[in-house]
């Protein structure tokens, strides 16, 4: 099975290394994928709040795009890594089913661009697709360096699971768990899996996003967790990235590794960490490398 | 096709009287009447046409009589509501008259026709096209006799709890056998797990255990426990049921329930999860429920007892049994019983919590369902009574959140009813218990009932503190120090408008109520509808609350809904009054709309035989035919569907007839009757 692969704005900017790992990730257990055509931005929250039908336009053109680009493959399943392109995917194709009087405005925008749309596209979410059509065996089998000893606290952040995917239970998902399990590490339990990281509040009002990154980052600690594991851009940044200024303000000790699902899979898959864009961490992932290989000078 | 052929009653002509009925505004708000009264005027065969303000009062009743005496009717078709409703009704009057009841035809224009449209014209256009199919029917319908059968007086009624327990002593009393069936070891339901009722506070178990004694020592009771219903055939008054007995390993007759068996027993530690303490206790693999069951006999569970599993027990429990009761070469026996009438009096199960993850059930320790503090605070419970965490400790606070699988779009839409009046009661409870400080969170009190606000005042005075708002979560993370190793509510407090977080030591869960997960099967193995939540229907919200759909078979309890023990109650005795009216008449007439074999015609091919879902149809093997039990037969009309050589006729649904009918629907058959003209017709505008 082919997969169309939208990245979305943010897997080419601040989260390259999202895509580097998730692409390295298909390509060694030979998922067969094809970058989305002449592809635009999502829409994300913002546009959606400005203005709904330019919007739903915006994301169904992508979808569109999509249809047109697999037609001979007999599904077209599009895969969204970032939390909230497919979140915003799934909001658009659930409304349009759902207001045929819009989905007429949009074909006929879309139409002026020599466009159709027929929503039949299938949005997938990376966990959705490594759990479901690739399966854990498949992983573990592929596993080259087990992820042994290391404590993963797995977090999906709000978009991933809520408000309108189906892959997963939507208030304690497990798809993340299952999967890094599949690569040997020791799942954390915890509570904190789809709460917020502060979202965009951490660059605006900080007061009120430092201490839900704060609560995150406190009970993985708690819980002995080495690294946390993301599936969002935003939320890795988050959480990477002001742990310093929690430790100032809650006067704490943090220093807990932020990567990505797919980078702690990819070193699983005996995967390269250049070509899992490690370096491009803001942080030094200490403890991944401490506990799995012994040492840090892999540091490029 | 001769339209004359059938017509019998002693004239060959019809002589219709129709008359279409304004239902106050229901139909003549949206019908013309007076226009399909003129209109049935003109159509072959209808002497007299009119229209009336309610067909179904007295005065209208009598208008038919009056005509039929006067005109010498002998068709009658009255348009108006469903014949659910008032078919009886006409039936009734055309008897009266001296006219067969079975010439009598009623045409739904209400339910049909004005109340689903908000078109006029299109309504009298379709209440004329129905009209007209009537018309056109009645001419082949013929007189049929009522068949009476008597009523077994014997009464079934399945399920222990204090509904099934306060019917079938109703009717014991009444001087009627009963059977009751209980699928538990004991009777006693959901009320014997709890400790106080509310809002008087009297303890549970001393107003229902002389009632389940009552039952157990009562002549006309017979008291079948640990037993199911495999199958039930027949229809009302002469109902057959097969009743599953499970073996209990124990002879039921020779124990006396000393208990000897269970200290012998070779566990010297009870180890295997209580079912009545919900897990919270523990118990031997031979056991008894509850101190006061009823009866008062043990069983063998041969999931945990080793006999069953190895083989090589010492069996000190068949020892020390001096009156040899126990017998682990027991096995399951069918008993079969003949009764007239059932009462279904199953029951509820409570909402299962892990279904609302956000709460934590399953997870946290000290997270509990509202049965599980029942079966705690109660001195015959599995703490003996003391409010504990799981590690022992007496909690300093305690969350109770209501509406846990009620009123909630992701599980059940429905208000449980109970839960509001039951947690004020466990938050008195355990204020009683504990000292702890309590805190409620409800999204609406719901407290209607005799006494029930008053009880609600009264615990506000108590100091118990209540929170408005629908809890989001419950979770063991903390953001400040007071949280840690704490479970914290997470709540909108909407009186305040503020988002609340509450550590507290222990959560109750107030689990909404639910139909039992086999209510489908049940319902289906006795023939009656499910509500879309699942719960048992009515026959009619407010009129008929514990009739079904099938007559003879009633409903009580929490199986039709959510509802508390006094409602419970009320509704058993009210099943029990409608069984009893039944029996006291000591008949019951069928209805004549059954099937029969054309001998000649039938070739014995048995193709009906398998396809009667009533097994009313037998083969006889002298004459080699079908042929049909006219008692059994409930007229579906399955087997003269599938006849290959159509010698299966059903009364009422003759061919003729329904041709006719779909003729008169289409375009009336235009066979003008010889004396059938307008003129001279009576026709009257009332």
């Amino acid at each position: 099975m082919k997969y169309i692969y939208y990245p979305g704005c943010s897997l080419k900017s601040t989260g390259r290394l999202y895509e580097e790992s998730l692409l390295a990730v298909f390509r060694v257990l030979k998922i067969d994928y094809v970058e989305l055509n002449d592809w635009n931005c999502c829409g994300a929250t913002a546009y959606m709040a400005i203005d709904e039908n330019q919007a739903y336009v915006l994301a169904a053109r992508n979808l569109a795009i999509a249809e047109e680009q697999l037609k001979d493959e007999k599904e077209v399943n599009i895969v969204a890594p970032c939390s909230a392109c497919y979140m915003i995917l799934l909001k658009t194709q659930k409304f349009l089913k759902e207001n045929p009087a819009e989905q007429k405005k949009v074909k006929l925008a879309l139409k002026e661009s020599g466009l159709t749309y027929t929503g039949n596209a299938k949005i997938r979410h990376p966990l959705d697709v490594l759990v479901n059509d690739i399966g854990e065996k498949e992983i573990s089998k592929a596993v080259k360096n087990p992820l042994t000893n290391l404590n993963v606290a797995a977090y999906y952040g709000c978009q991933t699971v809520r408000p309108y995917s189906t892959f997963d239970d939507q208030r304690n998902p497990v798809f993340m768990d299952r999967l890094l399990k599949a690569a040997g590490a020791n799942i954390v339990d915890w509570s904190m899996k789809t709460r917020c990281c502060g979202s965009s509040l951490t660059g605006t009002i900080q007061e009120v996003a430092l201490p839900l990154s704060y609560v995150i980052l406190h009970e993985a600690k708690k819980r002995r967790a080495d690294v946390i594991t993301t599936a969002c851009s935003l939320c890795q940044f988050n959480l990477e990235c002001y742990q310093n200024d929690i430790d100032k303000k809650f006067k704490t000790d943090l220093k807990i590794d932020v990567v990505y699902f797919t980078q702690l899979l990819g070193l699983a898959l005996g995967i390269d960490h250049v070509e899992l864009g490690i370096q491009r961490l803001f942080a030094k992932p200490v403890n991944i490398f401490k506990i799995l290989k012994g040492d840090e000078h892999i540091y490029v | 096709m001769n339209i004359f052929m059938y017509n019998n009653n002693g004239t060959n002509i019809p002589n219709i009287g129709f008359y279409i009925c304004h239902c106050g505004h229901n139909i003549a708000g949206m019908v013309d009447v007076t226009d399909v009264q003129k209109y049935a005027a003109s159509l072959p065969g209808v002497t007299v046409s009119r229209d009336y303000k309610y067909m179904c009062s007295d005065p209208g009743q009598e208008l038919i009589q009056k005509d039929i005496k006067e005109f010498g009717l002998n068709r009658i078709v009255v348009a108006s509501c469903s014949p659910l409703l008032h078919e009886h009704t006409f039936r009734v009057a055309t008897e009266k008259a001296g006219l067969n009841p079975y010439f009598f035809h009623m045409v739904n224009i209400r339910e049909n026709v004005s109340w689903v449209t908000q078109d006029f014209k299109e309504a009298t256009k379709k209440a004329k096209d129905l009209v007209r199919a009537a018309i056109s029917r009645v001419f082949f319908h013929k007189p049929l006799i009522k068949k009476e059968v008597p009523i077994n007086p014997d009464v079934l009624v399945l399920g222990g709890g204090i509904a099934g327990i306060h019917a079938a002593l109703t009717i014991a009393n009444a001087g009627k056998k009963v059977y009751l069936v209980e699928r538990e070891a004991t009777i006693g339901g959901h009320m014997a797990m709890f400790d106080k009722t509310f809002p008087t506070l009297d303890c549970a178990a001393c107003i229902l255990t002389p009632k389940m004694s009552a039952v157990k020592s009562h002549p006309n009771i017979t008291l079948w426990t640990y037993s199911e219903v495999e199958k039930i055939e027949g229809f009302v008054g002469n109902y057959k049921a097969t009743v599953l007995r499970k073996p209990r390993y124990v002879i039921e007759e020779l124990c006396v329930g000393c208990m000897d068996c269970i200290d012998a027993c070779i566990y010297k530690e009870a180890k295997y999860s209580d079912e009545f303490n919900l897990g919270l206790s523990m118990r031997k693999p031979i056991y008894i429920p509850f101190p006061q069951a009823t009866p008062q006999v043990v069983l063998i569970d041969p999931e945990t007892c080793i006999d069953f599993k190895s083989h090589r027990c010492k069996k000190t429990c068949i020892d020390i049994c001096d009156r040899e009761a126990i017998d682990l070469k027991q096995t399951a026996k069918y008993d079969e019983i003949n009764v007239g009438t059932v009462i279904l009096t199953t029951g509820f199960k409570t909402f299962d919590a892990k279904r609302a993850p956000q709460y934590g059930y399953g997870k946290f320790p000290n997270v509990f369902t509202s049965l599980e503090l029942e079966r705690m605070v109660n001195a015959s419970g599995p703490t003996s009574g003391e409010v504990i965490t799981r590690d022992g400790k007496k909690p300093a606070k305690v969350g109770i959140v209501h509406c846990v699988g009620s009123r909630d779009e992701k599980s059940n839409k429905w208000c449980s009813k109970v839960c509001c009046m039951y947690s004020l009661k466990l938050a008195h409870l355990i204020k009683e218990h504990t000292d702890a400080e309590v805190y409620n969170f409800y999204i609406d009190m719901r407290t209607p009932g005799k006494g029930y606000e008053e009880f609600y005042d009264k615990l506000m005075n108590e100091g118990v503190n209540f929170i408005r708002g629908r809890v989001a979560e419950i979770t063991d993370w903390a953001l400040v120090a007071e949280e840690e190793n704490k479970l914290t509510i997470r709540v909108e407090d909407t009186l305040v408008g503020v988002v609340r977080r509450i550590p507290v030591d222990m959560v109750v869960l107030s689990v909404g109520l639910e139909p039992r997960e086999d209510a489908s099967d049940i319902s289906r193995m006795f023939n009656i509808s499910c509500s879309n939540e699942g719960f048992f229907l009515e026959r009619h919200p407010k009129l008929a609350p514990v009739s079904t759909f099938t007559d003879g078979i009633f409903i009580a309890g929490a199986c039709q809904g959510p509802k508390d023990i006094p409602e419970s109650v009320a509704q058993a005795g009210a099943a029990a009054a409608e069984a009893l009216s039944l029996i006291c008449a000591g008949t019951i007439e069928l209805e004549p709309n059954t099937a029969s074999i054309i001998e000649e015609f039938c070739s014995g091919c048995k193709s009906c035989i398998t396809l009667c879902p009533y097994t009313a149809i037998l083969y006889n093997e002298d004459t080699k035919k079908a042929c049909i039990n006219e008692v059994l037969c409930k007229g579906c009309g399955t087997c003269v569907a599938s006849c290959p050589s159509g010698s299966i006729i059903q009364n009422m649904f003759e061919d003729e007839q329904i041709y006719g009918e779909i003729e008169g629907l289409l375009k009336f058959a235009g066979i003008e009757l010889a004396d059938n003209k307008t003129e001279g017709k009576e026709i009257e505008h009332a």
